[in-house]
């Protein structure tokens, strides 16, 4: 998609962005530190990732990207209240939900598409919340998980960001995602990086 | 009004019908996992919509325990974070051996892979035979598997890769036998425990106990319900009793914060004060 499509797309959308969640699996975290490194610390927005990793380690993932990005990042904590500025990921082994008060919570139920923590948890419980006011992008991947989350988002009016499968790492999850639904932007990896930039300095006008 | 906040009304008025009819109180639940788990039941039992679940409960019992099984979240596994047992097994243990006689809570217990768990630890350290276990759980459908004890062959290997983990001293295969529809545990790990229905929201302490394990249960509790909890752990321990959580539970932000002190951060295991 050009810049100028995804620029008319963004400035179309009817609400202010509140909250941003991303989604990632296979080749996820160089797509997260490709997207984020526009992003200026004070960013407007929390921002909500759940990337999947193999369950059985105590994940230092919030701490090496945080790092390396030099930006606010932590593992979630349950019942922890949703802050601008704050790149929050979900933890291994727990589903991670958004409450209705914009706070955390988790949940240890079966694993979605083999995965816990599973993107479309976190997505249609933001998406219950946040309405038109969130964003969600769903980024390389190699199952289906997000699909159904990137399309709840959508049917509550939010803005949706899939990255584009051609230059996606393995693009499955975002060929499922496209199959369900067609999002607001189909981009690579630089535009979304551009657009989060855009979305982020626009919200606080 | 955005149909969600009309769902979001109609779960409230199912969530109201369930306690005033059953007095099951899931009023200060964490509202996300409840709405995904009415949404999975409503597929299951054919409801078109939240509030024509809320009429058949009502006027079918059979329905509503149909419904109870999405709610309860009915999910465990033995030796779930080895480290949790490990941690019982080297720090708590020691402790409890200075006791004559011990009551252990193990509070949703779910389908009892976390009382078979314990019941194999205190066997392991010599405390099995002086103590008393009691094993409860909101959920009668649950409870009755968990009495039973059997379990499906397809879990033993990860099973027993956490039993390992957790220090174990022998093989786990030397506490189960194969029975026609999956594993059946030895019945002796069972002789001392207690199997009952008792709700953390709504009922009171039966028992003083040396050791409440509560894990991935109050992680679908709000602040209040989890202090509710609290206090009834506070209530049941003995002076200086041992409380171990789930691995995203804490007392540190309850009001009862003061009342323990930390034994094992990362394993979540306090000790009153
Ligand atoms: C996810 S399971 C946890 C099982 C086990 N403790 C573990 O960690 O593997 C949660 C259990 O809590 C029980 N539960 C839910 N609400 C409860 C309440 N108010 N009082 C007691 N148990 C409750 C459910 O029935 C379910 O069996």
């Amino acid at each position: 998609m050009s810049q100028q499509a995804w620029r008319a797309a963004l400035a179309a959308h009817p609400a202010a962005i509140e909250a941003l969640v991303v989604g990632a699996s296979a080749g996820g975290v160089n797509a997260l530190l490709a997207i984020f490194a526009g992003l200026q610390p004070g960013f407007g927005v929390p921002i909500v990732v759940v990337l999947h990793l193999p369950s059985k380690h105590r994940s230092s993932l919030a701490e090496v990207l945080g790092r390396r990005l030099g930006l606010p990042a932590k593992e979630a904590d349950s019942g922890e209240q949703l802050q601008p500025g704050m790149i929050y990921f979900a933890a291994p082994g727990y589903h991670l939900s958004v409450e209705a008060d914009r706070s955390l919570s988790f949940s240890r139920e079966e694993p979605v598409y083999y995965s816990r923590p599973a993107i479309d948890f976190l997505f249609e419980s933001a998406a219950d919340v946040y309405g038109p006011a969130l964003a969600g992008f769903l980024l390389t991947g190699a199952n289906q998980d997000g699909a159904a989350g990137l399309a709840a988002i959508k049917q509550q009016g939010g803005f949706t960001v899939v990255q584009d499968p051609n230059e996606a790492h393995v693009p499955t999850m975002p060929m499922a995602a496209l199959a369900l639904q067609q999002p607001d932007v189909i981009a690579g990896l630089v535009e979304i990086r551009a657009l989060l930039a855009e979305l982020e300095a626009t919200r606080t006008c | 009004m955005a149909p969600e906040r009309t769902r979001d009304i109609e779960l409230r008025l199912l969530i109201e019908a369930i306690y005033l009819k059953y007095n099951y109180d899931f009023r200060d639940y964490s509202g996300a996992s409840l709405k995904r788990r009415v949404r999975h039941a409503l597929v299951q039992l054919e409801c078109q919509s939240i509030s024509a679940l809320q009429e058949k409960i009502l006027y079918d019992a059979g329905a509503f325990m149909q419904l109870l099984q999405y709610l309860t979240i009915p999910v465990s596994e033995m030796f779930r974070d080895p480290d949790y047992f490990l941690a019982l097994r080297q720090q708590v243990m020691p402790v409890l051996h200075t006791y004559p006689s011990l009551k252990i809570w193990i509070a949703g217990c779910s389908t009892g892979e976390e009382v078979y768990s314990m019941a194999i630890l205190l066997k392991e350290e010599g405390l099995l035979e002086r103590s008393i276990i009691y094993a409860t759980d909101i959920n009668p459908v649950s409870l009755e598997r968990a009495e039973r004890g059997i379990f499906a062959q397809d879990n033993m290997r990860a099973y027993t890769e956490n039993y390992q983990a957790a220090g174990g001293r022998q093989a786990l295969s030397d506490y189960y036998t194969a029975a026609y529809d999956g594993v059946i545990f030895d019945k002796s790990l069972r002789a001392n425990v207690t199997f009952a229905d008792h709700s953390l929201a709504t009922d009171t302490v039966f028992a003083e106990t040396h050791l409440v394990s509560c894990r991935n249960v109050l992680i679908y509790f709000n602040k209040p319900l989890q202090d509710r909890a609290f206090g009834l752990f506070h209530e049941s321990l003995c002076h200086r009793g041992f409380l171990g959580l789930g691995g995203k539970e804490s007392i540190d932000f309850s009001s009862y914060a003061r009342s323990f002190e930390t034994l094992c951060r990362p394993e979540r295991i306090f000790r009153k004060l």
